[in-house]
């Protein structure tokens, strides 16, 4: 694979305080060559200003979901459509 | 048996699901529900808002459904998830799984809602009784170890 291509545009949806703290409820990116998981995809999305960074000032406590489904930081993200990124879930 | 899953603004009425579940399905001997309500928290609390994601909500509980009709032999299984602001006694959620006998059916119905509220992507948010905005309602780690009870 040409490592010039750009990854292909990926849209990332952001719920309850992450929401509040990207400033943002949905996007469109077009994540640098190389992008290949959600951690990494993270990373990228802190070097893109301060409400980034301040939603994912610990990682840990932010979870992902790929294409509706629940997603682990190592997890690739290769053919993802939407990514979505919210805090620990309080529903019930 | 087709669970049934309803993410939804409006109220639910838990006789009208249990007569429907019932209604042509004369092998069911046991209905075991649970309906969460809206606390005050002492008086503190206006509403709660719910705020949900879209399309994964539903797609996460049928994961929940089927995972709990694989568990159990069940004859009917129906989660009813509210969204948006509900005041202090409304209704949140109803969880009802029926089956032949008691057991299993209280059984699915306790891991439906320990896992619907660890997986399912909803999110609460506090407004005060004094008008203000409160702040997001945190996970409580009790509700994970509720659910890792079940693996």
């Amino acid at each position: 694979m040409n490592q010039h291509v750009a990854t292909q545009p990926l849209k990332l949806v952001y719920f309850a305080w992450v929401r509040e703290r990207v400033g943002l409820s949905d996007e469109i990116v077009s994540p640098p060559p190389g992008t290949e998981t959600v951690a990494e995809l993270v990373r990228w999305l802190k070097t893109r200003g301060e409400g980034y960074e301040i939603a994912f000032e610990n990682e840990a406590i932010v979870r992902a979901a790929i294409d509706h489904t629940h997603a682990k930081p190592a997890a690739s993200i290769a053919g993802a459509r939407e990514i979505a990124f919210f805090p620990p879930m309080t529903g019930g | 048996m087709t669970p049934i899953i309803r993410i939804q603004r409006e109220d639910f009425d838990l006789g009208a699901e249990v007569a429907a579940l019932a209604r042509g399905n004369a092998s069911i001997g046991a209905v075991v529900s649970f309906t969460g309500l809206c606390r005050d928290e002492s008086g503190r609390l206006a509403a709660l808002e719910l705020e949900h994601y879209p399309g994964m909500a539903e797609a996460e509980i049928a994961r929940v459904a089927a995972e709990a009709a694989a568990r159990w032999p069940l004859a009917g299984l129906v989660a009813i998830h509210r969204f948006g602001l509900i005041r202090p006694g409304e209704q949140i959620v109803l969880v009802i799984a029926a089956s032949s006998h008691r057991r299993e059916a209280f059984e699915a119905a306790d891991f439906l809602m320990d896992y619907l509220k660890t997986r399912a992507p909803f999110w609460k948010r506090e407004h005060l009784a004094d008008g203000t905005l409160g702040g997001w309602v945190q996970a409580k780690e009790d509700d994970d170890k509720a659910a890792e009870r079940w693996s």
